[in-house]
């Protein structure tokens, strides 16, 4: 395995190394140029600097998500009429400003959808529909509530990260298997056991995988929120270098996003695998 | 029909929230309605959506005619399986976005850039799923048209790639949600063409109508291509393999 | 005669598609006895036993245990699955102790009664173990210590052996005998196999399908005490299965 991993990354490198010489665009720095820039960056601690304030959304934001999109799926998965549950939502609802109805609306039915069959047929339309929808059109929209702050960052992140989250959650409990419940039944358990002990734990497995691709779709949010809203932290690098045309320090700012994605994901999934071994 | 009667509760729910003036950016439901009827045909709107196809159609073009292809080849030649695949599974859920400052620079602010976007989007889970649907053909159909002395391009032709089609149909649907995403993003960002130029100037003159007429097309637009291919999905599901 | 503990009258079930599965089936079973359901696909045994169980509703009749009716499941009923419905997050010992978990007994008791159950089915040492690690016929003794350990005076047994190979199959139904000897307990046992049926059961009855009823019972002459392979060449015993497969062969 590692052979090959070492000789992948030597292609990519290879061939940006040499990509960039050829004179096709100014713009386009060889490998080497890049890295020295990275180096560069992170010496003189612009890049950690830029890091720490993107990722302050991007970190609100996911777990924002993962508490309430996760608690939503769970619900949505559930079909018992618990009102209590819902009633914190509405609360939170009341003292928020309207305009913040998408997300959270999409988090609100979580737990309706599991506790009632008919939420659930309320929502699912919406969330497949917001899976497929390119909710990048609507970030724009959120400087006229929330201004150019980190609002609405985080709201870009949750809309992004939101619906996938939910549905993984939501699928993992719809998907228990039935001899689970029966077995759980035959030895008279009540409800609540049925839940606590077999829905739970065997939704665990996807509500992770939700959380991780939530993660990524994150990524992707905050850096769309800091190229369209007001670059920040690593939006503000990227454009700034854009326009003072230094472009291997843009390059290695954008690798280095890339990067941070890919490791942190990397490991999330070998923690995924670690926790939930598949047969 | 359920579902629809789902979709039309919230239409009403949208529709009082706006009567109400619940916020300044969500209009009534009926209002956007108009302005969706508005729109479409002037011809503002039609250019736009001419370019934005365009872009939509070569980038996903592109990405199928590089994403298949390449997808198969890393299904059987382990070696370069091996080589590409991390990197693919890196692109895959990589924020793509992030490249296209890039793209701006090299390519200029244009359709080139768009497409580009849109291939990018698009093409590493179009790649993926035709490499994973490859390798888990079914063994058996393989060695049974072997052992009756099929041809290599046969092998292909007659039984690999039919035998995939669920999860390469399976990638191209998803590939053609991200590619809308990335049309939309790319004209967000470059700005000055397609559907993207016309959501800065709605936005930024406060018609929140036209606005949202305009991302219900698009979403409408992604639904389409999404469950369009979804349909071919099943239908294949049905002949293709039976796992 | 012995008593019967459970008894089934004119139970009837169809589905919502409008299938009847069973129509006016009337069935005792003799205390302390194992009962077998046989039948082709589509007669209905499964269904038969899970009403029994109370793990599915019917349509018409009653189920009788120990004299009064039931609608539901019963602490004196338990059920093995044809799956072995294995929780895979948890090990052998916590999924053995699992019906005496959900009755909230305290962690060290129940533990030590599952241990005691897991040591008779043949698996001591495997308490630790995960169900991904079990081979197919292991996870099914721990379904079977499962339903021991909460001390039901009926066992229902789905197919048990039918997801195991066939050697581990018959060592299995040597087994299942052994253990009923040391305890005294009344076993409903549904299976497609003749063999299993004619070696395993004392009554068994025969279940005809669309819709599914009850169309001989037959109660095998087959002398136990011998050695399992001396039964399984014992006339009794092969009279008994030429006898249902004659009755039986009509149906496929």
């Amino acid at each position: 395995m590692r052979r090959w991993q070492i000789a992948s990354f030597a292609l990519f490198f290879g061939l940006w190394e040499l990509t960039g010489r050829w004179p096709v665009s100014p713009a386009f720095p060889p490998f080497s140029n890049t890295f020295l820039a990275l180096i560069e960056m992170i010496r003189d601690g612009t890049l950690g600097k830029a890091y720490l304030i993107t990722a302050q959304p991007l970190a609100l934001g996911i777990v924002l998500c993962a508490i309430a999109g996760i608690a939503f799926g769970i619900g949505m998965g559930l079909s018992r009429s618990i009102e209590w549950l819902s009633l914190p939502v509405f609360i939170i609802l009341q003292a928020a400003p309207m305009a913040a109805i998408i997300p959270l609306l999409t988090y609100m039915y979580g737990i309706g959808m599991g506790l009632s069959r008919s939420i659930e047929w309320l929502s699912l339309p919406v969330f497949i529909i917001l899976q497929a929808a390119p909710m990048a059109a609507i970030i724009p929209l959120l400087t006229y509530m929330y201004g150019i702050g980190l609002t609405s960052k985080v709201l870009a992140v949750i809309m992004l990260a939101a619906p996938v989250i939910v549905m993984n959650s939501y699928k993992g409990i719809r998907n228990t298997p039935p001899s689970l419940l029966q077995m759980c039944r035959s030895f008279q358990g009540t409800r609540v056991q049925e839940v606590v002990k077999i829905v739970l734990p065997h939704a665990a497995a996807l509500i992770f995988t939700g959380l991780r691709l939530g993660l990524a779709m994150g990524f992707i949010g905050i850096v769309i929120a800091e190229l369209l809203i007001t670059p920040t932290g690593i939006g503000d690098l990227i454009s700034y270098h854009s326009s003072t045309a230094d472009y291997p320090k843009m390059f290695a700012t954008i690798a280095s996003i890339v990067a941070v994605a890919a490791v942190s994901l990397h490991l999330l999934q070998r923690v995924e695998f670690r926790l939930f071994p598949r047969d | 029909m359920k579902t629809l009667l789902s979709l039309v509760v919230w239409f009403v729910l949208w529709e009082i929230a706006g009567r109400l003036k619940l916020s300044t950016i969500v209009p009534p439901f009926s209002a956007v309605i108009e302005a969706m009827f508005e729109i479409a045909p002037t011809e503002k709107f039609g250019k736009a959506a001419i370019i934005t196809l365009r872009s939509f159609g070569l980038g996903m073009g592109l990405a199928l005619v590089v994403g298949i292809p390449l997808g198969i080849v890393m299904a059987r030649v382990k070696g370069i399986g091996r080589l590409l695949g991390m990197w693919v599974n890196i692109f895959v859920s990589a924020p793509i976005s992030a490249l296209v400052p890039i793209l701006m620079a090299v390519l200029g602010i244009g359709e080139t850039t768009v497409v580009v976007t849109v291939f990018l989007f698009a093409v590493f889970v179009i790649t993926l799923d035709t490499q994973v649907g490859i390798t888990h053909a079914d063994r058996s159909l393989v060695e049974m048209a072997r052992s009756f002395g099929a041809k290599r391009h046969q092998l292909y032709t007659k039984v690999l790639v039919l035998s995939a089609l669920p999860e390469i149909l399976a990638g191209v649907r998803l590939g053609a949600i991200r590619g809308v995403k990335g049309v939309v993003i790319g004209q967000l960002l470059v700005a000055i063409i397609g559907v993207g130029e016309l959501f800065e100037v709605y936005s930024n003159n406060f018609l929140m109508e036209e606005f949202w007429a305009l991302v219900l097309i698009v979403f409408l637009f992604a639904f389409a291509i999404s469950e369009a291919i979804a349909a071919l999905e099943r239908r294949v599901e049905y002949y293709a393999a039976s796992r | 005669m012995t008593e019967a503990i459970v008894e089934v009258k004119g139970i009837g079930k169809t589905y919502d598609s409008g299938v009847e599965a069973l129509r006016d089936v009337n069935l005792s079973f003799p205390k302390g006895q194992l009962s077998t359901l046989l039948g082709p696909s589509g007669c209905g045994k499964t269904t038969l036993l899970k009403i029994i169980a109370g793990l599915l509703p019917r349509n018409a009749g009653q189920v009788l245990v120990k004299g009064k009716p039931v609608d539901g499941p019963g602490p004196e009923r338990a059920f093995v699955f044809q799956d072995f419905a294995l929780l895979p997050w948890a090990s052998v010992l916590r999924n053995v102790a699992f019906g005496l978990e959900l009755r909230g007994e305290p962690k060290e008791k129940r533990e030590e009664v599952a241990r005691k159950y897991i040591a008779e089915v043949g698996l001591k040492g495997f308490e630790h173990r995960y169900p991904a690690q079990l081979s197919g016929g292991m996870r099914q003794r721990v379904g079977l210590a499962r339903a021991l350990t909460v001390d039901a005076d009926i066992i229902l047994m789905d197919e048990p052996f039918s997801s195991v190979d066939e050697q581990t199959r018959r060592k299995f139904q040597e087994d299942l005998l052994d253990l009923l000897r040391h305890h005294q307990k009344t076993v409903i046992f549904v299976t497609h196999s003749i063999e299993e049926a004619a070696y395993l059961s004392d009554q068994i009855a025969l279940l005809s399908p669309r819709p599914g009823r009850v169309s001989k019972i037959v109660r095998p002459n087959v002398d136990h005490s011998r050695s399992p392979d001396e039964i399984r060449r014992d006339r009794g015993y092969l009279d008994t299965v030429d006898e249902i497969w004659g009755m039986l062969r009509q149906y496929v």
